[in-house]
């Protein structure tokens, strides 16, 4: 990770406008696993899966229809001012999740507790406004607003079922082993968080790593392959 | 009942640290932690915003109690800290130059610091009064500037030791993280006398 703070840092350029915007924020651009962003409910919410999907489809749901208005708005916006806009167009976003959800599950909206108005100053939600909404037409900033939301979602659930897996030995609420099974608590407190994404980040890592290994093998053994036929030849 | 201000003073600060236990603050926790002038700067900064902030939503809350309009907290909230961060920005330029222009590119991110807006909305849920709430606004950010300092002074060290370059980067900073967390959990026992 860079220096600053990825929030405002210039995403890569030539990704975000090119290929599909959907696709892009589910994997290759993913938001936690790739960008480092929205760390804050990342690890706080993540102890059980339940919670997991549940403040990612919030966040999902703030992203599409703010990013929505700020498309649509983005050449009224004076370019000083924009930063306090978008916040305040994700600020109403939010306040609408905030009841929706209450009025959804009361369970739910207990176990978020203040996470939920926290998305408004989660730096995922801010820093794809200025980094796409403010500047694509509507309907690829909506799409882009869903692929980051379900990239979100998705890096969530993975993180909340190693969690509730190996702290609790659940998976959403059904028990997995047998009553010997000793819970790892550990990975519901606060330090399970951190570890299991630095888990994730290093197995991410070396997945990398070694297909990296295996593309370089296979352009050496090309060469060879080349040589062969020229031989033959 | 009603809260000690020690215990909500040491409550905020070490048994719920903002950063290291309720996972507040992340981006500039693992963010601006690779050097320790740059985390205590940060760490003053915010803790500057964050008082500031807090005492301004304490009044603009009990404004939207006296006109029952709760449900405008959010966008209230998070408007008086852009203002803050705003002002604050415009205030450091005009006293101290110098230090405007150490400072001056980790300002705007203030705004999009979660432990910020999450002052205001813990001690209204929490119904504190006045003073209970600036206690709270001071052991809260006091703690994020300490979390943000020792971090700091860890990954220093580490830089000069071998670490394997698969764990290079955020991985080793969340390791870290971890550790420091499980030694402020250490703290947990601290609440029971309050």
């Amino acid at each position: 990770m860079s220096e600053i703070v990825s929030c405002h840092n210039e995403p890569p350029t030539g990704i975000t406008a090119e290929g599909n915007p959907f696709l892009n924020g589910l994997w290759k651009q993913n938001p936690v696993f790739v960008m480092v962003l929205g760390m804050c409910p990342t690890l706080a919410i993540t102890n059980s899966v339940r919670n997991a999907i549940s403040m990612g489809l919030a966040t999902t749901f703030v992203m599409v229809v703010s990013y929505g208005l700020i498309s649509m708005i983005r050449r009224l916006i004076p370019r000083q001012v924009r930063i306090a806009t978008y916040i305040a167009i994700l600020a109403m976003a939010v306040t609408v999740v905030d009841f929706l959800v209450k009025a959804i599950s009361i369970p739910i909206y207990l176990a978020l507790g203040a996470y939920i108005p926290l998305i408004v100053s989660n730096c995922l939600t801010l820093e794809r406004a200025e980094a796409f909404a403010g500047k694509q037409p509507v309907g690829k900033s909506m799409l882009d607003g869903l692929g980051m939301g379900f990239g979100f979602t998705i890096a969530l659930t993975m993180l909340g079922a190693v969690r509730e897996v190996l702290g609790a030995g659940t998976f959403l609420g059904v028990h997995l082993f047998s009553k010997n099974f000793e819970p790892w608590v550990l990975f519901l407190l606060p330090p399970g968080g951190f570890i299991s994404l630095a888990m994730w980040l290093l197995f991410f890592a070396a997945w990398k790593e070694r297909s990296a290994k295996k593309a370089a093998e296979r352009e050496s053994a090309q060469p060879e392959l080349q040589v062969a036929v020229e031989a033959r030849a | 009942m009603k809260e000690s201000l020690t215990h909500i003073f040491l409550d905020a600060f070490l048994i719920n640290n903002f950063v290291l236990c309720v996972f507040l603050g992340m981006c500039s926790f693992l963010g601006l932690s690779a050097k320790v002038a740059t985390a205590w700067r940060m760490g003053v900064s915010v803790m500057f915003v964050i008082i500031v902030s807090d005492i301004l939503s304490f009044a603009v809350n009990l404004l939207l109690v006296r006109f029952h309009a709760e449900y405008l907290r959010i966008i209230m909230f998070i408007v008086i800290i852009a203002a803050t961060v705003q002002l604050t920005e415009m205030f450091i330029k005009k006293v101290s130059p110098a230090l405007f222009r150490e400072l001056g590119v980790y300002l705007p991110l203030i705004t999009t610091n979660c432990a910020v807006l999450a002052v205001p909305i813990f001690q209204t849920g929490r119904g504190y009064d006045f003073v209970q709430s600036t206690v709270f606004a001071v052991a809260a950010s006091g703690g994020y500037c300490a979390a943000l300092v020792l971090l700091a002074l860890v990954r220093e060290r580490v830089m000069l030791s071998d670490v394997p370059s698969l764990a290079r980067g955020t991985a080793m900073t969340l390791i870290l993280a971890a550790v420091l967390s499980m030694a402020f959990m250490g703290f947990g026992g601290m609440g029971n006398g309050g």
